[in-house]
């Protein structure tokens, strides 16, 4: 593993060892003091062209926890924005020594192109509609906490799997560590050739969430209004919406995660966001283990050629 | 500057494939001031020995992007007509979607003037259909035409309006000169960057799917069915858009079809191959493989009786992007004739004369033009081809400005070794000569 661009690339193999990794460096997260000093010396960017303060702060601590240095590169004031080119700005970064680039983008496949032309590790930390590695990894490392195993757990992943980046992520790791997907949104936001991948596809949420040992709830954009995908947003929620009476047609015990952040009372109600069964904060705070745990693998030397 | 001897050639023991005049025969050529002539009138020839090598009269692409006047960053009518005698073509003709647009007679006679100045190739230019391809008012058809233009086309601007359609389509019977659609619904193929399908949704890329362009040939047919115009539809790749043509050709409208080499040879995998490098990005997508069979089933049928190149060049800064930004395009003329070598003839599909029909006849009678093929007073304009040669695309290579290709790396069989234009050689030995 030279970059971290998708899980698609990965096998069950590799994402168990980054969990287990990952569990690791969560109980470094337990310590009063965090800070070891795996990467000391070493230096990371973090080029960010779309807004997220919780993705870039998470890799930052992340990276600080292990003792790098790290530096945020944002679109706005950038020279991207004085005409020179994303792959401009990488290479001069790497002239500048940096170990490492994490990078969030807009247009899919970014991460990909920029790794073809870097000689450091690049890591994807978001890519337009495609994937978002970390964020399947630290789904996986909360349901394998939750549940105790991956394997043979029914995930159903629900809202606009289409445009998700983080849908693509989790159904790669899901699948890798033999857990059972089924997607369920509205048909205009629904993937139908995913059956090729393995995955049950139903526009029915009875159906996708019956027997369901956790649930994903996909944060709605809401321009698709506007884009005439779907009718109304209350639509949306009455038919799909994780609510305390929808949530009974999955297992008695079915665990909630939710990439974030939520539209409370779209995709999901806040009484059952708030409930035990929950699992958003963990999430959170499995963000930043699973970061570690990437950056470690990528930097901190036990690389397998 | 041409002396005697250069004015007589011989060329010896040649494979002579000819569908003008449907024939295919081992044979000398003679070529004398500029055009063919009888071996009774030849004197004092330059021989060729071109044992083992074809020759094909006046190869047509009919669909070419020369970007001049206004983007001659990208290529100018001098590249282009480079580009068009390497990849063996003595025939062109250019899309008119420049800066300005193509809509006005003098830029039509500009373009053919500057050609002949050029001497590289023959430069048919293609007007706009509507005013700078606004799609809101017809150009000025019958003034183009009368200015040496041979068809119509806003090409890379579909035409929607369907009363503006069926108006052009209306005039084209009047002119003899076909209205050639790119088709595509623009709000059902809105921001899709590839075809829509299993490969777009892994890798999160925006798709069109297939009936954004079908939807649109199945509406022209009835309008061609409606006003008895000539339509011809551009770089044709979906299922449905076949059905339509062959819904066309059972009620005996005006109705033709190309498709695009890149289209016969590549699938919607190559975006994924290529590691979302935009070199794979075109308009029309690059289609699956079971649409690619169909295209090339519908070819051998005779249901698309032309194949162009929808030469697209463009400069690298602008395909050094990423997917969604990049711009549409494949610099497609130089690799033409390796390309369909390779699905046609590797394959055994089709026979060298039916084959090479696709880029002679085949565009010569949807434009309406009357080139007799190789008799003695014909214009000698053919190609020297050898089908044996292999060799790898290198766009760096090429004479095209636009080094925009996804075929970068490919093996393929099968050269233009020569082209002559009116009886001077263009190119020798992929030398263009100017
Ligand atoms: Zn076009």
């Amino acid at each position: 593993m030279r970059d971290l661009l998708t899980l698609e690339s990965l096998s069950g193999q590799d994402i168990g060892d980054l969990l287990d990794l990952a569990q690791n460096m969560a109980e470094i997260l337990d310590r009063p003091i965090k800070k070891v000093p795996t990467l000391r010396g070493k230096s990371i960017v973090n080029l960010f062209f779309e807004p997220s303060t919780r993705t870039r702060n998470s890799f930052e601590l992340a990276a600080k926890y292990l003792s790098a240095d790290v530096i945020n590169v944002q679109k706005s004031g950038s020279s991207v924005e004085k005409g020179e080119t994303l792959w401009d700005t990488a290479r001069n970064l790497s002239q500048m020594a940096v170990d490492a680039v994490i990078i969030r983008h807009q247009v899919s496949g970014v991460p990909q192109q920029l790794a073809e032309i870097l000689d450091i590790p690049v890591i994807n930390a978001g890519d337009g509609s495609h994937e978002h590695p970390t964020q399947g990894l630290l789904d996986a490392l909360t349901l394998r906490q939750a549940k105790g195993h991956v394997a043979g757990l029914k995930v159903a992943i629900v809202g606009d799997v289409l445009h998700s980046r983080v849908a693509r992520s989790d159904i790669w790791a899901l699948l890798a560590l033999g857990a059972r997907v089924s997607i369920v949104g509205p048909p205009s936001l629904l993937p139908s050739t995913y059956e090729e991948l393995g995955v049950e596809v139903t526009t029915d949420l009875k159906e996708a969430l019956a027997d369901a040992d956790a649930i994903q709830v996909l944060r709605l954009q809401k321009e698709r209004q506007s884009t005439g995908e779907i009718p109304s947003l209350w639509e949306y929620r009455l038919r799909w919406g994780i609510t305390r009476k929808t949530l009974q047609y999955a297992k008695p015990d079915a665990v909630v995660l939710h990439p974030g952040p939520q539209n409370r009372g779209v995709e999901i109600d806040s009484d059952v966001l708030d409930s035990s069964r929950s699992y958003i904060l963990q999430q959170v705070r499995n963000g930043v283990a699973v970061r570690m745990a990437v950056l470690f693998r990528l930097l901190g030397g036990g690389h397998d050629e | 500057m041409t002396n005697k001897a250069e004015t007589c050639w011989q060329i010896q023991n040649v494979r002579v494939i000819d569908p003008f005049r449907g024939i295919d025969s081992v044979e000398d050529v003679f070529v004398v001031n500029g055009q063919i002539a009888e071996r009774a009138t030849a004197t004092d020839c330059r021989v060729i020995n071109a044992r083992g090598l074809w020759l094909v009269p006046r190869l047509t692409d009919m669909h070419v992007h020369f970007r001049d006047p206004g983007l001659e960053y990208k290529e100018d009518l001098f590249s282009g007509s480079q580009a068009a005698a390497a990849g063996g073509f003595t025939v062109v003709c250019t899309m008119p979607n420049t800066r300005p647009v193509v809509d006005i007679p003098s830029l039509i006679h500009w373009q053919i003037t500057r050609a002949n100045e050029i001497g590289l190739v023959h430069i048919l230019p293609i007007g706009a259909i509507s005013k700078g391809q606004q799609g809101s008012e017809l150009a000025d058809l019958y003034q183009m035409a009368e200015a040496g233009a041979v068809g119509f086309s806003d090409d890379g601007h579909p035409l929607v309006d369907s009363r503006i359609m069926r108006a052009a389509l209306s005039y084209s019977k009047t002119l003899g000169r076909p209205i050639i659609q790119h088709a595509e619904d623009p709000l059902l193929a809105a921001g899709g960057v590839m075809h829509e399908g299993s490969i777009s949704h892994q890798l999160g890329l925006a798709g069109a799917p297939d009936e954004a362009e079908s939807v649109m040939v199945w509406r022209d047919v009835e309008l061609a069915g409606l006003t008895g115009g000539i339509l011809h539809v551009a770089h044709i790749s979906s299922p449905g858009s076949l059905e339509a043509l062959d819904y066309a050709k059972r009620r005996g409208l005006r109705v033709s079809a190309e498709v695009a080499p890149h289209h016969l040879f590549l699938t919607d995998e190559a975006v994924r191959e290529w590691n979302y490098n935009p070199v794979t990005k075109v308009n029309p997508p690059l289609r699956p493989d079971t649409t690619r069979q169909l295209l090339i089933q519908a070819v051998i049928k005779g249901l698309i009786t032309v194949i162009a190149s929808d030469h697209a060049p463009h400069h690298e800064d602008e395909k050094n992007q990423s997917y969604k930004e990049a711009p549409f395009g494949i610099s497609g003329l130089e690799t033409f004739i390796g390309t369909i070598f390779r699905v046609f003839l590797d394959a055994g599909l089709l026979s060298p004369l039916h084959l090479f029909r696709l880029i002679t006849v085949g565009p010569q009678d949807v434009l309406g033009l009357d080139y007799p093929g190789l008799i003695p007073g014909a214009s000698a304009d053919l190609t020297l081809i050898d089908p044996q040669v292999t060799w790898t695309v290198d766009g760096q290579q090429f004479y095209s400005r636009g080094k925009n290709t996804p075929l970068q790396g490919t093996k393929l069989k099968g050269r233009p070794v020569a082209t002559m234009l009116d009886g001077r050689f263009t190119m020798r030995d992929q030398e263009v000569l100017v």
